[in-house]
């Protein structure tokens, strides 16, 4: 049933010519398969996709397309001829799904191998409930690392990219304009405002009981940037920088991956594999638990820290362009005041 | 019997949608929306895989035998973010895009490029 | 007792799917965006509320019943606050009601 709608969702996307549309149905197929998620049992996986796919993700495309332009050209190249391939590719792709294994079934190949092994002993092994977060921070640590390290690079890509040398700023002309905007947006700035420290004790709450329920480093990452950037959002952006340091979010970011680093590296100096926290304390349990504390926290660091970078960046460069626009008229019509 | 590929076949449908998008669409932010839906049909593939009849959600409990799989929901939970992480990285490289050649139609960009040649 | 509570836990959740599906039909009914969102706002809010309010009585451990209290709290403070954003953002951008149909 919830597939059929994200079925009917996605054929909406591919005929809509509004941006604005497109992004809302994304937003709204996002949180259609966070639900679908729950349904699987992928409690972990449903958390991240409601934050990301709904929340995240769709503020970033419409900060874009702010700076794009919101309406699509409706020239297709060759449709028919994509519509061939893509049938073809679908057509082999179905017949393909003939040989899986029943959808549920308990025989299942991938049910053989080594996941037996975790839910039988990740217990004795690790003593955390949330067999997600062992797998995730113990068994498969090196794995998680290394998709940090991705977000990290990607983080420094939209930095690189994006980020504008920035002129400081007028602190007058700052507060006259938060008083104009605390007119308008009275009720929204104070329901956020009573409702901000919930949302970061939340993300930390998260952050924290990972190991007993779902959550972990990377959904509380998510709602503690979705915090701030609702901050940013409402209280401008020259606001939320002087609150937050840009300077200090960047060194941030770099110290969760380092201290994901570091923690394997402790290990290997105790002479045992890297990302092996059993060495982290006497009782190889007690060591698994600090040890997934401590990545965790490391991811949740990097990810929280790489969504404000995006965003900031994001907002800035418009910043940036409208007033480049602006200056570009105000010239233009000295011009015209001359002629 | 038949039902037993419906999530599996929803997953194909999907993902020709979001590979039609990206193949058809000239506009880049369209574009990255295929590919966003796209990546979502994989994900929606792995949890498929990953549900066992009668399992619950891979959190230990006394006097539940039953677990979906976690493995395939760890491998998803990083990808969400990573996948987060990069439609960031494209939608920056649209952006940049927009301010260089005054648009993300894919057709102008390339005329453009000709022009130059 | 237990037929008492468990009877008023169903019509909370009636009433709660009631609203729901009313407003629903408000969405595609309505004549302009106004009416539409009052229809939302103003059942999703109760809905919610009654829906939650069955779920509590359902349930009688703590922690849940807790839980359940803090999502009430949030959705009786972040509903209307959407809807008030939305109907402003509306106005502000020249959105004029339907005042007089036919």
């Amino acid at each position: 049933m919830l597939l059929a709608f994200l079925v009917a969702v996605a054929l909406a996307i591919v005929s809509m010519k509004d941006l604005f549309s497109v992004i809302m149905l994304s937003g709204i197929y996002g949180l259609l398969s966070a639900s679908f998620f729950v349904a699987m049992d992928a409690v972990d996986v449903a958390f991240t996709e409601a934050a990301v796919g709904a929340g995240i993700s769709t503020l970033l495309m419409l900060v874009a397309i702010t700076m794009t332009g919101r309406s699509e050209d409706p020239d297709r190249h060759k449709p028919f001829l994509a519509l061939a391939v893509v049938v073809v590719t679908g057509g082999l792709l179905i017949y393909g799904t003939f040989d899986m294994p029943a959808f549920g079934s308990a025989q299942a190949p991938i049910h053989q191998q080594v996941v037996p092994r975790y839910i039988q002993h990740s217990m004795e092994e690790i003593g955390v409930p949330n067999i997600v977060t062992s797998v995730l921070a113990s068994y498969r640590g090196f794995d998680t690392f290394g998709e940090v390290v991705v977000i990290f690079t990607a983080g420094m890509g939209v930095l690189a990219l994006l980020s504008v040398a920035r002129r400081p700023e007028d602190i007058a002309e700052i507060d006259s304009l938060n008083d104009s905007m605390h007119e308008q947006h009275l009720i929204l700035r104070i329901v956020s405002k009573m409702l901000l420290p919930f949302i970061l004790l939340f993300a930390l709450y998260v952050q924290f009981h990972g190991d007993y329920g779902p959550g972990g480093g990377f959904q509380a990452g998510v709602i503690f940037a979705a915090a701030i950037i609702l901050y940013a959002m409402l209280f401008g952006m020259s606001t939320a920088r002087r609150v937050i340091n840009q300077s200090f979010i960047q060194l941030l970011a770099a110290a969760g991956v380092l201290l994901y680093g570091s923690v394997g590296i402790v290990s290997l100096l105790e002479g045992k594999n890297f990302l092996d926290y059993g060495v982290l304390s006497d009782d190889p349990v007690a060591g698994q638990h600090l040890g997934i504390l401590l990545i965790e926290l490391g991811v949740g660091i990097t990810v929280a820290s790489v969504m404000v970078i995006i965003f900031f960046n994001f907002a800035g460069r418009r910043e940036n362009a409208h007033s480049g626009e602006e200056n570009e008229m105000q010239n233009n019509n000295r011009g015209n005041n001359k002629t | 019997m038949l039902m037993d590929h419906y999530n599996y076949w929803i997953v194909v449908v999907l993902m020709m949608t979001g590979f039609y998008i990206v193949i058809a669409h000239g506009n880049l932010i369209k574009k990255i929306v295929g590919l966003s839906i796209f990546q979502t049909s994989v994900f929606i593939f792995y949890i498929s895989m990953a549900k066992v009849e009668g399992g619950t959600a891979p959190i230990l409990e006394e006097g539940i035998r039953q677990y979906s799989n976690p493995l395939p929901h760890v491998l998803i939970l990083t990808a969400i973010v990573v996948g987060i992480a990069t439609t960031a990285l494209g939608l920056a490289l649209a952006v940049r895009i927009k301010e260089a050649y005054g648009s993300i139609e894919e057709e102008e960009i390339q005329r453009q490029d000709n022009l130059d040649c | 007792m237990d037929t008492l509570i468990e009877t008023s836990s169903f019509l909370f959740l009636l009433i709660g799917s009631f609203l729901c599906i009313s407003g629903g039909v408000g969405i595609l009914k309505f004549p302009d965006f106004y009416t539409r969102m009052h229809a939302v706002g103003v059942t999703e809010t109760l809905a919610t509320a009654m829906i939650l309010i069955g779920l509590m009585l359902q349930n009688p451990d703590a922690l849940v019943l807790l839980k359940l209290l803090f999502i009430l709290l949030l959705t009786l403070l972040i509903g209307p606050t959407a809807s008030h954003a939305l109907a402003q953002a509306a106005i502000k951008n020249g959105l004029k009601p339907e005042l007089h149909k036919k």
